[in-house]
């Protein structure tokens, strides 16, 4: 596991291991970022020692292989309170998040779901006290720095600002998940 | 084709998992005890790669429309035919019996391989059922039917693992035993917890002592990670994992095949693997 100092240098050396891999010149069974690391698990004997080799990859240099819309109706439960969160209106609320450029930077808790950055730390909303029972699919939501959207049903503590009926995640596409780690994401009004 | 006339508390479909999707939040997923696994499929001729049956402390039992051999490893339970118990590991069954795998008085898990492999279909190149994420083929249920594949050409079988009562299990630390006192993990012994399942063995002893306080941020974890959340009681990282977390983990087991038959209550100690 390596340790960086912020999210984009996690997806610079994520994108550099997924290219290294490619390129038959690391061999790795998962390459998994995470907010401040990236995971290398299932490595060949001596990987460290070709990991110190390696120059620091360029942030500013990637070039995103995927870029996706998100088709998003905005009538998220905790809008409102997202909105007095940010000291804003709702329809500003709103504004803010269609113009926001995010970018994925890791998956975790289910399949597919996508923690996604981009939104400015002080926009950072806590999670909720306690999580609902049930957040249905698709729900779009916010919790700290990230922005996420549920694939699947689950129990859930992000703060709810809309919805999407796009599938997040389908066992017979590839790759299965919409909203891998590096792609770039907007939120589009439905 | 099999037919489920008791499915017991927790029988799976199970290989060797679908590793590869970490990076999309999916589990490995996969049999908890691979060697037992393994060597069910080799004792029918079946590839390493074929899928069986898991069991959880009870067995199961099923009928089997046509005439198949099969093989049962893992924990020690008394496996009988149309209620005639049969000796050895590999069994022919008869067209239309009832095979049934009794309860594990050693060990947890059964593994039962069938000549063909279990034919479902594949999700994400595995036909594992994973109990966090959901994916693969539900759990075996009172009636449910199960198709057998046509897979052959395996391996010669590997040796057959003893169950062990007491574990020593090896731990690298890292990457945040700078987060604990970390000797306190070779100091002291646990005990399986009876809420273990296959996300992760827990264990009961003295809380691990933390040094460095604050959050962290999510990070990937790996199989045979030691997590140790906010109560300070360790939790070892099974199969059905999840593939980021946010409590610091301490160390990894080198080796979590024992856990797999680790019974609520057995003792668990640490010893340092470097």
């Amino acid at each position: 596991m390596i340790e960086c100092r912020d999210g984009e240098q996690v997806e610079a050396w994520r994108a550099e291991f997924w290219r290294r891999r490619e390129s038959g010149e690391l061999t790795v069974t998962d390459i998994v970022p995470g907010a401040r690391t990236v995971l290398l698990d299932g490595v060949a004997p001596g990987t460290a020692e070709l990991l110190g080799e390696w120059p620091e990859p360029d942030f500013a240099q990637l070039t995103s292989e995927r870029q996706i819309e998100i088709s998003t109706t905005f009538d998220g439960e905790d809008l409102p309170d997202v909105a007095s969160h940010w000291g804003v209106s709702v329809p500003e609320a709103v504004d803010r998040l269609v113009n926001a450029e995010l970018i994925v930077a890791f998956c975790g808790f289910a399949p597919g779901f996508a923690y996604m950055r981009g939104l400015p730390e002080e926009w950072s909303v806590p999670r909720l006290a306690a999580p609902r029972p049930r957040v249905p699919a698709g729900a779009v939501g916010l919790a700290g720095p990230y922005a996420g959207i549920y694939p699947t049903a689950s129990p859930g503590g992000w703060r709810l600002v809309g919805h999407t009926g796009q599938e997040l995640f389908d066992v017979r596409a590839e790759p299965p998940a919409l909203l891998t780690p590096g792609t770039r994401v907007r939120l589009v009004p439905a | 084709m099999i037919t489920v006339v008791r499915p017991g508390p927790l029988t799976t479909v199970q290989d060797l998992g679908r590793p590869g999707y970490a990076h999309l939040g999916v589990p490995r997923s996969g049999a908890l005890d691979q060697p037992a696994l393994r060597r069910a499929n080799a004792l029918v001729g079946n590839p390493a790669t074929a899928a069986g049956l898991e069991t959880t402390l009870m067995g199961c039992a099923l009928r089997f429309e046509r005439a198949v051999r099969v093989a049962v490893t893992g924990a020690v339970a008394t496996v009988r035919i149309d209620k005639v118990p049969v000796d050895g590991e590999v069994i022919d069954v008869p067209a239309g019996s009832v095979l049934d795998i009794g309860r594990a008085t050693r060990g947890v898990r059964s593994y039962l391989a069938v000549a063909g492999g279990i034919g479902v279909e594949p999700v994400l190149g595995s036909r594992s059922t994973d109990t966090l994420s959901g994916l693969g083929p539900a759990k075996l249920a009172d009636g449910m039917t199960l198709p057998i594949g046509d897979a052959t050409g395996g391996p010669p079988p590997g040796p057959t693992v003893e169950v062990a009562d007491e574990l020593l299990l090896g731990v690298r630390l890292g990457p945040r035993d700078d987060w604990f006192a970390a000797a306190e993990l070779f100091s002291s012994a646990y005990a399986v917890s009876p809420v273990s399942n296959r996300v992760g063995c827990r264990l009961a002893g003295s809380a691990l002592t933390r040094t460095k306080l604050g959050e962290l941020p999510s990070e990937g974890v790996v199989l045979g990670a030691v997590q140790v959340p906010a109560d300070g009681q360790p939790l070892i990282f099974l199969a059905d994992h999840p593939t980021t977390g946010g409590y610091p983990v301490i160390g990894v087991v080198d080796d979590v095949t024992p856990l797999a038959q680790a019974r609520p209550g057995s003792t668990v100690r640490f010893r340092e693997f470097h």
